[in-house]
Parts: structure tokens; C-alpha cells; sequence
């Protein structure tokens, strides 16, 4: 039933498509049903019940592979041809079509879950003049729809009234584009005025003329007609499907787009499909293989040809030549025979295999408790299961800043108060100690309202500001009135900062906790709690922050009258400002901000000033002047600010730690040792950048130089990366060399790749958004990629999303290398998209950048378990595994090729045919997946201690095509002693009792038996890690063969099936010789032999890492985990400027009346969590109109 | 341990398998190993190849080939296609003893018994004793499936129809007298074969079983009369056939004729004079097939075959050989211990 109302959603959702322009009545479902649009029900199925087998199957049969194996099971129905009954091609196809079908429907019946889940739903829908609670899917367009606070929205709407002042609502965003701020929705104030009136809305009847469904997020044009008058719509007044109504009682909407209409569902379903680097190799060489194979046939039809000249047709006597079949003919149809019977070239199974190797190391990845964050309950998870062996092979490091690298918590970590420090711990020699989570923490509960989640340290501080130390209060008083965040009280005494940056809501909150705690603000004053006291300050004037100034401050006159103003900002600022007396203290300061900024804090400077009335009172009079000037204004206000911040006096300095998430500085360096290049791509500025840059190990004292790429022009931009360049190594030729290439299927794909140079040492480049913007250029994007490229650490400053898939494309396309993209934000989207992995974080900002990755887990440091662990060990199963599955079908088919010679060509095969049925489906299956599902080469501990052994991964190292061609040489010798030593040793002999040996079937049975045992041998050679489920799958698959082998030969199974197992009596027959077990040593050790001495002479001469590591492991004992290292502190005269995250333009929305009017009994303009992140996000504020809409002129 | 007990939901379980630590055995190719491997299998093999070869030497071979395609072969008047029922004597002479038991052996060359179409071109119901398909043969066994006048072949195929029906007599010649050597052919198939495998009709007299049907075309008798002296020998389950019927692997082969163990040649053939009659009935001339008798004895390891003892030779020295090489590899090029 609900996949019926489904399928017809989604065709009216189809004949939608081409509809130009959108047009819908409120309450009128006669009209809008005539435009047959959308519902709102969902359907992201694929299959029912009825259509399942055909689809599913037609798609199957898309596959390249699947098709010929049809096609081949259709030539072995054709008497002539088929050199194979139908069953050994028969059940490998039943089977791979089976798994492929069960997981297909599997994954179909989750999407109805969901689909139904999500359509069942229930809303308030407005009918005939009262509510009625509908499912979703039962919504129309032009229906008007409550919702209520938490409420999803239903489909998207245009909002009506809401019961919020000004018709606001706020909604959460973060399921659509990942942002976790609430955003502000405006209704028009003609709809606004209906209310919660039912009968109003019902008899509601605008008509709505809008844009036809588009996937486009910020963007909506429409018209509403209301009694013949129109007003424009945009996005403002549009509520998106996949929002959250926040911190609204209620509100109307009327249905514009339903379901698949929706801009979330047109958002959706266009990720590409990602393929890994091993899948287009594997392409690759199944084309190869498919000529191969096609030239193997050739070559024997050709001899085939000449067997029937020279002697098939002599041998007539006693085989007679068909009838209207010719020598040319029989080569033909012999051509296909020989296509059935060494199709096993082609590796049909291994594509099955592959998939369910992979899907097993996702699940390891899913498991592992190493990457499960408990304080956010989130286990790591694999969302793409097709990508495991590309984690073993990255070879760039895209990476987001805030929230990836950091946890974008600021925290108020050290001070220097009047020339002495604050907030460090030292011991009694005078060295500090490290802080850790046992510490003791200052304890605030002598203040009331102090917030408990703020953590510090050093007592003295507390001690110095209750001891009444005016340096300290002044610089506290400072904080607490010096910004512009605005409190929310929600219950008496329980206080909510709403910051609209981390660090000044970090500020204010430490001065909170050390009792000046910022209590509430209104346009014209400020009220602070002094130490228990309410101080109500008179507020002036705010001098607002900006990019130039670098600073703000306020002019408040405190309850005695006096006037001070403080200002805080950048140390070069500020210092240029200061009066000449605080010179001393401006040195001692100065060590201060250099140790600070030398452990990656962000440092401000405080200063204050008092004034003179009568100077303010004038000051004033030519401030408001000029803030009513309409021409250069800015410039005006400028200068009266430059001329009031002057004379300042120092009264210390604050340092805010954005702090790193755990374990980042570690994984980067161990990153870093496993020759991985990470890349911070930022939206932040370039002093944040590079501060967080050097506090993460990204960028290090170390290094040579650091280059800063900040040109404006492109001419400029291309100088100062030529010129970087010339530094890291003059030899290099001005042309980058290009390598170009083809490859892809067919040879298609063109490629150019771009060399690599050699660099002596380390050096870094940093580079500006707008650099970056002509960097990205046509002309100048190789410029900066071999630039780049030379440096360790790449560091990109205010890019846009666009830009930061544009970097990646960049690299993906000119270094043909493997890499990853790793944030967790909505501006992170289009680079994990681009990239061949995305990787995202959960739990900071929505779930965007999850939803849109391959990888996602809590922390940035599980990025090393899920390279250096999971990934290195995804690759390096699943290189063995095709190594040795090639050999395996390789050395199987070969023996085939040789047989050809000795038996006219005719397509005789060499093994039973229940044999080749099993052969891969049973025999040789478990062990090798035994082999690469638990294979290692050494344990996880090892692989931390040396990073190293990633290095393999990322060139390509354990298969590629010349490995590929290795594997080929080493199944034709194996082939070749298989076919050989039993011909030579078999063919004039006889058994112990005198009776023939070399008949067909016990020919068949000892090179089958000499086969399976051989290649064995060979995954016994290449398993490094012998769990019990790998002994028990190789020696139960041996045991399996022989028991197999013995029933299927046995007189029981003759007598119930007497033609199907025509090989009675040959097994106890055969293997009961003495000779027939020598030959069997004799081929085995042959053929595994050469492989032992050639490995072991290969470690001795050229040991890889991997060899020497797995040699130390043999002699020590595990390591212990690698040992926590205090950081380093760099003397460093770096400095970050005024690090802030700070915007321009608060000043203003604090001093206007319009956000503050008094709200009527609701409790809360921005809901609260607990946790502190959410605390200190960065509120982004609009400013709302008050006027009502003027119509639009006609 | 205290911290397992209050899990949260989304933890993953704490197994060795999910955490990827079963315990494992992880070999290595160390020297320790590898080296006195090899010398240890060298040394093996070096033994197992002089046995081989020792015991292959011992055996004895005689192999005469019968053709008659040259001049001077005795068979050379018989080679002649259009001669029918022709006897032809081979001379030959053993100077010492062969010993016991003597296995009799005839041999094609160039005659491709493993040739797809001429494998399956058998019906193995028919062979099973299945009366229905003597009505209606298996169409693979085209073209000898029907004669002419639509009546089926029984049995049906090439492989039948191709049944070697040279017959041989040998004579020890005993002072210018021919004393027969009495061959024993019971049991010259596998037991499955004549047990199993291939059954007559459930019908007595068997022949009854063959009404309606037609012998295979190139047959001189019909299946049921094919020993003529052991009425059991007959049918599908006659020795000669069942040994026929196990195809050949390889275009060159022997099959076993007959054993020498009865009467006074218990101990084997003793040296002197012997006369091989054959009744050169099986024509290989058209296709440059050779025919030949052999005559062996056999030890644990089968028939006469040096390839195997010099196999084993050859790789035990080699192995030994490897072994040196790598000592020496490994002592002047061990990698460095240390980073």
C-alpha cells in the first residue's frame, strides 16, 4: 500500500521535472491537484516485491564479467562446443548472482524501513477549518501544517505566522547543510497577522507562484498573491525539509514542495560512486586477462587447425570428423570450446571475494574499540565498504581545522596581570609541571556564579583577585564589560552567555569565574557583579572590532561617574597605543605573549584609559555626528577612534588555548613519519592557522622555512611560488615535468602526472584564500601543486568549501595520488566528496559531513588507527589476496594450455569436472579468505612503532601491474611442473600391480590432486598470521578435497547418480601407488622451493622495513604504548595577531534596541545543551525588521 | 576490568576476533629455518632418488615394436590395410632371466584416446547395464550410434568401436619346439570397473539383452561374444574391453595385455628363444600410429621409469646446492639488525 502511494509520488515527481514555474492556492486542493505534484511521501527503494528478481537482475547483468559468464554458459549448452558441463560455470554464476542478490535486497528492505519510517510521521494538517493529525506521506501540496517546537519539518514550507514576536521562528539546519546554529525564519507580516487563527487560515487562499523544484539551498524566489496583493518570497520566509523548529511554541506553514519536490530529497542521491585505485588496476588487468585469454584460444585453435590437417584427419579411422564440419570450422568452434574451458582465467569469483573482504575490514573498523569514543558513545564506522585497501594508500592529507584538529573550545588558559604570570604551575625548582586531568583545580565555589564547567589551575590568581589587587579586578572588570556577548538568564542565577566568538565567550566566563561575572546588558549599560556586588555601568560607546583595527573597546562610566575606557586587541596594536610609562611592564609583558604564543595560545592585550568628561562629552557629540554622516562614515568613525585609543595604559594580557583535541600533535607526526602529506585546508585566518599549525606539529621550528603565499594579483602570487620554490631547490627546471599517460579501461583516460622534486629538508608554505583563488587558476595551478608538493606541510587560510574540493581535484588530478579529506562541517562537504576518501568527524557540527563521508568517527587521532591499522592491513590483505587468487586460477588454467598439446587440441580438460566446479567455490575458497580477513604482518602496537611500514601503500607497492605479470610467470612455471612432472613421470609406467597407469582419470586425479596441494602450499607461504581459523580453513579445504574426492569416487554415489560421477573407483584407485604420492612431494616441492629460497635471499639482500620490523618482533617484546611527551615548548617570537574569530559588526546589534526587546514569558531565545561546544559556537545573529513589508508595485 | 562492566550501547565487543587479536602463529623465513630446510630435504631427496633410480634399474623392459612399417619387420606383409585375418611372428630372445611376475603389455603411439570427442563419445548407461538406453543410445556416441538400417548400436561410441582386437600368442621356443606361454587375463581391469562401473543386463542368456541392437560396426563378434572360451568374460565386463575403455591420458600409452604367471613361468620368462604370434588385425598405418608389445615387471614404485629417480636426484642436489648459496648470502649480506 505505502509503496504504491510511492510509486506514484515519484511519477508525479518525474512528469515534474520539466514544470517551469511553480504555482499553488492555499487551501484549495482541486487546483493544486490538477498540477498532479508531488506528494509528500518518499521513496528511496529501489525494488518491491514483484519487480525485485527482473531489476535486480538486469542490473547484475550489467556487469561486464556476469554477462560473459552468461554468454559462456550458453556456449556450453551447444553439444559442439561446450567442452564443460553446464553446472561448473552454472554454479559459480547461481552463486555470485545470489550473495549479490541477498545483499541488494538487504540494503532494499533498510531503505523501506526508513522510507516508511520517515512517511509515517505524523503533523497537524490544517483541513476544513481544524487540525487533523496526518501522516506524512499524506500531505498535499497547498495544505497549511502546525508544527511545534522540535517538530521536523514536514516538506517545505512557506511560512505563515508563528507564535513568536515579529513572526520569527528559529529552526536548526544542521541535517541539510550541517551548520549548528539556529537560523532565524521571518514570516510576512500579512500572513504573520492570521496567527494561530484556524478559521483565518483556512479561509486563507494566497496563490503562490515560485521557482520549479531545485536543489539550490539558499536560494528561493517566489511571489504570493494575497487579495490581489503580491509580495515577494526568498529563502527567509521558507522553512526546508530536514530542519528543526527550535525554541518555538508553534507555527503555520503552507506546502510549496512535497516530498521527492523537497530540497532535501533533490539533494540528495547524487553521491558518486567512489572506486578505489586497486578496483580501476583490477579493470585493468581483467581486460588484459580477456585478451590474454582470447589470444590463449587463438593460439589453440590455430593448433587445432593444424592437428586436424596433420592428424585428425588421418586419425578419421577410428574418430570420424563430423559431418559439415571442416578443419577451419572445427578451429572455430574449438576457439569456444577453449573460451569455456579456460574462462577461469577470468576471475569471476574474485570480484564476490573482493567485495566480501572488504566488507568484513569495514566491519573491523566498525568493531574496534581503539577508535570508539565513550564520551560520545560513537564506535568508528565505515559507511563506504568498498574503500578499505585505498586507507593503506593515501598519500595527501586534506584536512579542516576547527573541529577536526581542534575541538573549537576555547578556554582561558594563562594571564599576565601587571607584568606577572598567571595560570602556569611550577615546582619548586622553578620548572613548570604538566598540567594533566588530576591536577587540582581552583575551586570556585565561593562564587555563586561561577560556571563549573570553566578549569583552572593556579590558586594564586583567585588569591590575587580576592585579595583585592586593583591591577587584577581592573583586568577582570575589563573582560566582563569589554565585548559584545549577551547573557540569557533562564532561571535567577543560572546565566547563559551567548558569544558570537569562542574566545570573547572563553573571556568573559573566566572573568565571570573569578568574580566579575557579567550579568546583563542593555543598550545603555552594562551590569556586572563585582565579587558579589551588582555594579551597573553606564555603556557609551562600543568601538567596534574590525579587521584593520584589530581591537575594540567600550567607554563606560562606572556608578561613581568615572570614565574609563577599555580597550582590548592585538599586542602589535595595543602596543603602538600605549602611554610611554608602561614600558617597562610592556617588556615584561612582551616575554609573556612570546612564551604564550610559543605554546600555540592566542594572546590579546589588555589596556585602559580613563577619561575626561567634558573630553567624552565632546568626543561623543562629533562621534554621533559622524555615525549620522552618510558618506565616509567609516572613515570618519575611524579616526575618532584612533584618536580616543591612544595613551593607553597595559594592563596585561590574556592567552586563550584553542584547544587541540587529543592525541592530534602525536597522529600528525606519526602521519608525517609514515610519509603521508597533510594539507590544512582552513576557512580560518592565516595567524590562527599557522598558530594552530605549530601547536599541532603541522608546522615545526625545525623546518627550514616557512613560506607565506598572501599576493593579491596573480603575477604576484606566481613570483612568491617561484620564488619559494628557487629557495627549496635551485636545480629544479622552470617546466614541471609532466608524465603524461593513458590508462583507464581501454586506455581511454589520459593522465598527466606531474614529478615529484627532490627537496633536502623540510619546509612548509602557507597561502591565503585569495591567493589561492589565482593560484587555482588554469595557468597557474601547476605553480602551485610543485610548489606545494615540495613542502611538508601545506597550509590553505580562508578558503571557501568550493576552493577546498578545488585543492583536492587539483592533487587528485596531477598527482594521480591517493588522497583523503578529513573535517566535519557542512563546508567540509564538497572536499570529502572529492577526495578518494572522505573522512568525518561526528558529534561537532551536525551530521553533514558524516553523512557525506566514507570513514567517520569521533576524533581526529583515530585517523592513524584507521590509516596505519586498518588501512595498511586492508591493503595488504588485499593485495595478497589478489596475488594469490590470480595465481590460484592462473596456475589452475595454464595447466589446461599445456594439456592442449598432448590431446589434439580438442579442448580435453585436464581435471574432473566436479573438480572445476569446486575448485573455486570449495577447495581454494576459505583458506585464501581466511588469509585475507585475518592476515597481518605485524600486530597493530608494531604498526604505530613504525609508521614507516605504511610507506609501501601509497607507491604501489605490494600488486601492481608489474607484480601482476610476476604472478603470471610464477603460475606458468608452477603450471608447467604441474602438467610435466606428471607426464614425464606417468606416461611410460605402470602401477605396482601391472595395470596402466597413465589412464585419463587417474592422469586427471593426480593433477588435480598435485594442483590443489600446490597452490596450498603456496597460501601456506603467504599466511604471515596462522590463526586457528586459518589452520582449520587450509587444512579442513585439503580435508574437505580428499573426503570430496573419495565419497564423490566412491561406488555409493556411482550407484544413485550413475552418469554424473564417471570417475568411480579412480581416487582408491590411484592414490593407493607409492609412485603417484612421489610425484605428488616431487611437483609440490618443486614448485614451492624456488618460491622459499627466492624470498628468503630477497630479505637477505633487500630487506623492506616490513622485513626487518617483523624480524625485531621476533627478538623483543611488544612495545608499550608509545609514551605521552610533555609538549615541547618552542621559543618562538611568532605571535598571533589578534587570533580571533571574531566578525565586524556586533558592536552595533548589542547597542540596538531591537534585539533586546523585552520578550513576553518565554523562557529562552537559544535553547541550551550541556555541553560546553555548543556553548561556545559562534552565534551568527541577523538583524530583523520590525517594518512590515511594503507590497510590490504591479 | 571494573570499567567493561557498565558498557555503553554503542561500544563494540571486547573479543579477540573483533579486536583483531586471535592469537596467531607467525612463521618467519629465517635462516634457522630455511637453511638446514633445505639441506634436510636435499638430503631426503638425494635418498629418495637413488632408491627410485635403484629400484627402476632392476626392473626389467623388453619393448618391441610390431608395426611393420619397415621392410624388414615380420609384420610388414600384415601393415597392408586391405589384408584381412593375417598372422604375423615376432622372434625375439631374452638372455637371462625375466623375472616374475612378467607383465604383457601392447602399446600405441600417436592415438588419441584423450581426444574430447572421442571420450565422451560412450554411453555409460548403456556400459551400466541399462536396457533402456540400448534402445536409444546416447547421442554423443554419433556417429556410431545407429547403423544404417536405424537400429542401435550397442554398445555405442567410438571409444567402443575403436576396441583393439589385435590377439597374442607367445611361444617359448624349446629346442626348435614352440611351447606356449600360458597368459592369464582375469582381472587385468580395475575391480570398480568390472564390478561397479560396468555391469551386463540382468538378462540370461546375455545375448537375449542384444535383440534389436547391432554391434559396434568395426567389430568382428557382438559384446556377448567376445571370450569365446570364458562365457563370464563377456559383455561390458570382458576384461580386454574394460581395459580399453579406460581411455588413455596421453597420446602415447600401454595397456596391459596380459599377465605371465602361470605354469612354468611363475618365476618369469627364463632366458631363451621366444615367438610372438599376433593377429595383426588393428590398423594405426593410416594415422602414423605405431603398435608394440612390451613385456616388464614391476616393483613398490610400478613400472620402469628413471625419470623420477633423477627427478628426485637432480632436486636434492639442487636443494643442497641452494642451501650453500643462500648460507653465504645470508652470512656476507644479513641484513643490518639494528635500524
Amino acid at each position: 500500500m505505502g509503496s504504491g502511494v510511492c510509486c506514484f509520488g515519484q511519477m508525479f515527481g518525474q512528469q515534474n521535472k520539466r514544470e517551469a514555474e511553480r504555482r499553488l492556492r492555499a487551501n484549495d486542493r482541486a487546483f493544486n491537484l490538477s498540477y498532479r505534484y508531488a506528494d509528500n511521501a518518499i521513496k528511496t527503494s529501489k525494488y518491491n516485491i514483484f519487480t525485485f528478481l527482473p531489476l535486480n537482475l538486469f542490473e547484475q547483468f550489467r556487469r561486464l564479467a556476469n554477462c560473459f559468464f552468461l554468454f559462456l554458459f550458453t556456449l556450453q549448452l551447444i553439444p559442439q562446443i561446450s567442452s564443460l558441463a553446464w553446472f561448473t560455470t552454472a554454479a559459480l554464476l547461481i552463486l555470485v548472482l545470489s550473495i549479490t542478490a541477498v545483499k541488494d535486497a538487504s540494503d532494499d528492505i533498510n531503505r523501506h524501513k526508513s522510507d516508511n519510517q520517515v512517511n509515517n510521521r505524523e503533523v497537524s494538517v490544517l483541513v476544513n477549518g481544524e487540525l487533523r493529525t496526518e501522516k506524512w506521506m499524506n500531505v498535499h501540496v497547498g495544505d497549511i501544517v502546525k508544527l511545534e517546537n522540535n517538530h521536523f519539518v514536514t516538506a517545505d514550507l512557506l511560512l505563515l505566522s508563528s507564535s513568536e514576536p515579529l513572526n520569527v521562528v528559529y529552526v536548526k539546519t544542521a541535517e541539510l547543510d550541517g551548520e549548528t546554529n539556529l537560523k532565524v525564519k521571518q514570516a510576512l507580516t500579512v500572513t504573520g497577522a492570521m496567527g494561530d487563527d484556524t478559521e483565518a487560515l483556512s479561509s486563507f487562499n494566497g496563490e503562490i507562484k515560485c521557482e520549479p523544484p531545485n536543489n539550490r539551498l539558499e536560494i528561493f524566489k517566489g511571489t504570493l498573491t494575497v487579495n490581489g496583493q503580491t509580495y515577494s518570497l526568498d529563502n527567509n520566509k521558507v522553512l526546508l525539509r530536514g530542519c528543526t523548529l527550535r525554541n518555538t511554541e508553534w507555527c503555520f506553514g503552507l506546502v510549496i514542495f512535497g516530498g521527492p519536490d523537497t530540497k532535501l530529497i533533490q539533494n540528495s542521491g547524487k553521491t558518486t560512486f567512489k572506486r578505489t585505485s586497486i578496483d580501476h588496476l583490477m579493470n585493468i588487468l581483467v581486460l588484459c586477462i580477456f585478451v590474454f585469454l582470447l589470444s590463449m584460444c587463438s593460439v589453440l585453435a590455430v593448433g587445432h587447425a593444424i592437428w586436424e590437417m596433420s592428424e585428425g584427419s588421418v586419425f578419421s579411422v577410428f574418430l570420424p570428423s563430423e559431418p559439415g564440419i571442416d578443419a577451419p570450422l572445427s578451429s572455430f568452434l574449438c576457439f569456444w570450446s577453449y573460451v569455456i574451458l579456460l574462462n577461469t582465467v577470468v576471475p569471476m569469483s574474485l570480484f564476490v571475494s573482493v567485495e566480501a573482504i572488504r566488507l568484513v575490514n569495514s566491519f573491523y573498523i566498525d568493531w574496534d574499540r581503539k577508535m570508539y569514543y565513550p564520551k560520545s558513545d560513537t564506535p568508528a564506522e565505515a559507511r563506504t565498504t568498498t574503500l578499505n585497501e585505498e586507507l593503506g594508500q593515501i598519500k595527501y592529507i586534506f584536512s579542516d581545522k576547527t573541529g577536526t584538529l581542534t575541538q573549537n573550545i576555547m578556554t582561558f588558559n594563562k594571564c599576565s596581570i601587571n607584568g606577572k604570570r598567571y595560570g602556569e604551575l611550577l615546582d619548586f625548582s622553578g620548572q613548570r609541571i604538566e598540567i594533566t586531568e588530576s591536577t587540582p583545580r581552583v575551586d570556585f565555589t565561593w562564587n555563586q556564579r561561577a560556571d563549573p564547567k570553566f578549569i583552572f589551575h593556579d590558586h594564586n590568581l583567585v588569591d590575587t583577585v580576592r585579595d583585592g589587587n586593583s591591577e587584577a579586578q581592573a583586568f577582570f572588570r575589563l573582560l566582563a564589560l569589554c565585548h559584545t556577548v549577551m547573557t540569557e538568564e533562564k532561571t535567577e542565577g543560572e546565566l547563559h552567555y551567548q558569544a558570537q566568538s569562542p574566545d570573547e565567550g572563553a573571556l568573559v566566563t573566566a572573568a565571570r569565574n573569578f568574580g566579575f561575572v557579567f550579568r546583563s546588558r542593555t543598550p545603555e549599560t552594562v551590569t556586572v557583579e563585582e565579587l558579589g556586588t551588582l555594579v551597573i555601568f553606564e555603556l557609551l560607546a562600543i568601538l567596534d572590532f574590525n579587521n584593520v583595527r584589530k581591537r575594540m573597546s567600550v567607554i563606560v562610566r562606572n556608578p561613581e561617574g568615572r570614565l574609563t575606557l577599555y580597550c582590548k586587541g592585538a599586542d602589535t596594536v595595543i602596543y603602538e597605543r600605549l602611554h610611554t610609562c608602561c614600558t617597562a611592564l610592556k617588556c615584561v609583558t612582551t616575554g609573556h605573549l612570546n612564551e604564550y604564543a610559543g605554546d600555540g595560545l592566542r594572546t590579546l592585550v589588555l589596556a585602559y584609559k580613563d577619561l575626561d568628561e567634558s573630553y567624552v562629552e565632546e568626543w561623543m557629540r562629533r562621534h554621533h555626528e559622524a555615525s549620522i554622516t552618510i558618506g565616509e562614515r567609516d572613515e570618519k568613525l575611524h579616526e575618532l577612534y584612533e584618536e580616543i585609543e591612544k595613551d593607553l595604559l597595559l594592563l596585561g594580557a590574556t592567552a586563550v588555548e584553542d584547544k587541540l583535541q587529543d592525541g592530534v600533535p602525536q597522529t600528525i607526526e606519526q602521519l608525517a613519519k609514515a610519509d603521508i602529506k597533510i594539507w590544512v585546508l582552513t576557512g580560518d585566518k592565516q595567524e590562527t592557522a599557522e598558530n594552530i599549525g605549530y601547536s599541532c606539529n603541522i608546522l615545526r621550528e625545525e623546518m627550514k622555512e616557512v613560506f607565506t603565499v598572501s599576493a593579491n594579483t596573480a603575477e604576484g602570487v606566481k613570483e612568491e611560488l617561484q620564488s619559494a620554490r628557487k629557495k627549496m631547490c635551485p636545480m629544479a627546471a622552470e617546466e614541471p615535468k609532466v608524465t603524461k599517460a593513458h590508462s583507464g579501461l581501454l586506455w581511454m583516460q589520459r593522465t598527466e602526472t606531474v614529478q615529484d622534486d627532490k627537496v633536502d629538508g623540510e619546509y612548509a608554505l602557507v597561502i591565503n584564500g585569495h591567493s589561492l583563488a589565482f593560484a587555482l587558476k588554469k595557468g597557474l595551478e601547476l605553480e602551485l601543486l610543485r610548489t606545494a608538493c615540495m613542502c611538508q606541510t601545506v597550509i590553505c587560510c580562508r578558503v571557501t568549501p568550493l576552493q577546498k574540493a578545488q585543492v583536492v581535484e587539483l592533487v587528485k588530478k596531477y598527482k594521480q595520488a591517493v588522497t583523503l579529506a578529513i573535517g566535519d562541517g557542512a563546508n567540509d562537504v564538497s572536499m570529502i566528496k572529492a577526495a578518494h576518501i572522505g573522512v568525518g568527524i561526528s558529534g561537532q557540527e551536525g551530521m553533514q559531513a558524516v553523512l557525506s563521508s566514507d570513514f567517520s568517527f569521533a576524533q581526529f587521532r583515530y585517523l592513524q588507527r584507521l590509516l596505519l591499522v586498518h588501512g595498511r592491513w586492508s591493503y595488504l590483505r588485499m593485495c595478497k589476496f589478489l596475488q594469490y587468487f590470480f595465481y590460484k586460477n592462473f596456475t589452475f588454467t595454464f595447466v589446461h594450455f599445456w594439456y592442449a598439446f598432448f590431446c589434439g587440441f580438442s579442448a580435453q580438460t585436464v581435471y574432473d569436472e566436479w573438480f572445476i566446479t569446486m575448485y573455486n567455490l570449495v577447495y581454494t575458497a576459505l583458506p585464501v579468505l581466511g588469509m585475507s580477513l585475518f592476515d597481518q604482518d605485524v600486530n597493530d602496537r608494531w604498526s604505530f612503532q613504525y609508521p614507516q611500514l605504511y610507506s609501501p601503500g601509497p607507491l604501489n607497492i605490494y600488486f601492481n601491474k608489474k607484480l601482476f605479470v610476476h604472478c603470471m610467470m610464477h603460475s606458468c612455471y608452477s603450471s608447467l611442473i604441474l602438467f610435466f612432472i606428471p607426464w614425464a613421470a606417468m606416461h611410460d609406467t605402470v602401477r605396482d600391480d601391472g595395470k596402466d597407469i597413465a589412464d585419463y582419470q587417474s592422469f586427471a586425479l593426480l593433477a588435480q590432486t598435485c594442483l590443489l596441494v600446490v597452490v596450498t602450499i603456496q597460501l601456506c607461504l603467504d599466511t604471515h598470521y596462522w590463526t586457528a581459523v586459518n589452520q582449520f580453513f587450509v587444512w579442513g579445504s585439503l580435508a574437505v578435497y580428499f573426503a570430496t574426492t573419495f565419497t564423490m569416487f566412491s561406488n555409493g554415489m556411482f550407484l544413485i547418480f550413475t552418469s554424473a560421477f564417471p570417475f568411480i573407483g579412480t581416487a582408491r584407485n590411484s592414490l593407493n601407488q607409492p609412485n603417484v604420492w612421489l610425484i605428488i612431494l616431487l611437483t609440490t616441492l618443486l614448485c614451492s622451493l624456488p618460491v622459499v629460497a627466492y624470498r628468503f635471499t630477497v630479505i637477505q639482500l633487500h630487506p623492506t622495513v616490513n622485513d626487518k620490523v617483523r624480524h625485531k618482533l621476533r627478538k623483543e617484546a611488544l612495545p608499550g604504548p608509545a609514551p605521552r611527551r610533555p609538549p615541547v615548548r618552542r621559543i618562538s617570537t611568532r605571535r598571533s595577531g589578534y587570533a580571533f574569530s571574531h566578525v565586524q559588526g556586533y558592536g552595533d546589534l548589542v547597542t540596538s534596541r531591537r534585539f533586546l526587546r523585552p520578550r513576553k514569558n518565554r523562557p529562552a531565545l537559544f535553547k541550551q545543551t550541556d555541553s560546553p561546544l555548543a556553548q561556545n559556537q559562534p552565534q551568527h545573529y541577523r538583524t530583523i525588521t520590525e517594518e512590515p513589508e511594503q507590497p510590490m508595485c504591479h | 576490568m571494573v570499567k567493561e562492566e557498565n558498557e555503553s550501547p554503542n561500544r563494540p565487543d571486547n573479543t579477540a576476533f573483533t579486536q583483531q587479536r586471535l592469537p596467531a602463529w607467525q612463521p618467519m623465513l629465517s635462516a634457522g629455518i630455511v637453511i638446514p630446510g633445505f639441506v634436510l630435504i636435499g638430503l631426503a631427496f638425494i635418498g629418495i632418488g637413488v632408491a627410485l633410480l635403484i629400484t627402476s634399474r632392476n626392473i626389467q623392459v623388453l619393448e618391441l615394436d610390431y608395426t611393420g612399417t619397415e621392410q624388414n619387420s615380420p609384420c610388414f606383409q600384415c601393415s597392408d590395410p586391405d589384408k584381412q585375418n593375417c598372422v604375423c611372428t615376432l622372434q625375439f630372445s631374452i638372455n637371462r632371466l625375466f623375472e616374475g611376475p612378467v607383465f604383457f603389455y601392447y602399446g600405441l603411439s600417436n592415438y588419441f584416446q584423450n581426444y574430447r570427442r572421442y571420450g565422451v563419445s560412450r554411453d555409460d548407461g548403456q556400459l551400466y547395464g541399462d536396457l533402456s538406453y540400448f534402445k536409444e543410445p546416447y547421442d554423443q556416441c554419433e556417429p556410431y550410434r545407429y547403423d544404417r538400417n536405424k537400429r542401435p548400436i550397442v554398445p555405442c561410441g567410438s571409444v567402443v568401436n575403436s576396441l583393439f582386437n589385435d590377439t597374442f600368442r607367445l611361444f617359448q621356443i624349446v629346442n626348435g619346439q614352440q611351447k606356449e606361454v600360458p597368459l592369464d587375463g582375469k582381472g587385468i581391469a580395475w575391480w570398480t570397473d568390472y564390478n561397479i562401473k560396468f555391469r551386463n543386463p540382468t538378462v540370461t542368456p546375455l545375448r537375449n539383452a542384444f535383440n534389436g541392437t547391432v554391434k559396434p560396426l568395426f567389430w568382428p563378434r557382438p559384446a556377448y561374444e567376445l571370450d569365446t572360451s570364458d562365457p563370464a568374460n563377456n559383455g561390458f565386463i570382458n576384461q580386454d574391453f574394460l581395459v580399453w575403455m579406460r581411455r588413455a591420458a596421453l597420446p602415447d600409452f600401454r595397456k596391459l595385455y596380459r599377465r605371465i604367471t602361470e605354469g612354468d613361468y611363475t618365476n618369469g620368462l627364463p632366458a631363451g628363444n621366444y615367438s610372438l604370434e599376433i593377429a595383426y588385425n588393428y590398423p594405426v598405418l593410416s594415422f602414423n600410429g605405431r603398435k608394440m608389445v612390451v613385456f616388464s615387471n614391476v616393483s613398490w614404485m610400478g613400472g620402469k621409469n628413471e625419470f623420477l629417480g633423477i627427478a628426485y636426484l637432480v632436486i636434492g642436489t639442487l636443494c643442497v646446492v641452494m642451501s650453500v648459496v643462500m648460507l653465504i648470502v645470508y652470512a656476507k649480506f644479513k641484513f643490518p639488525e639494528e635500524e
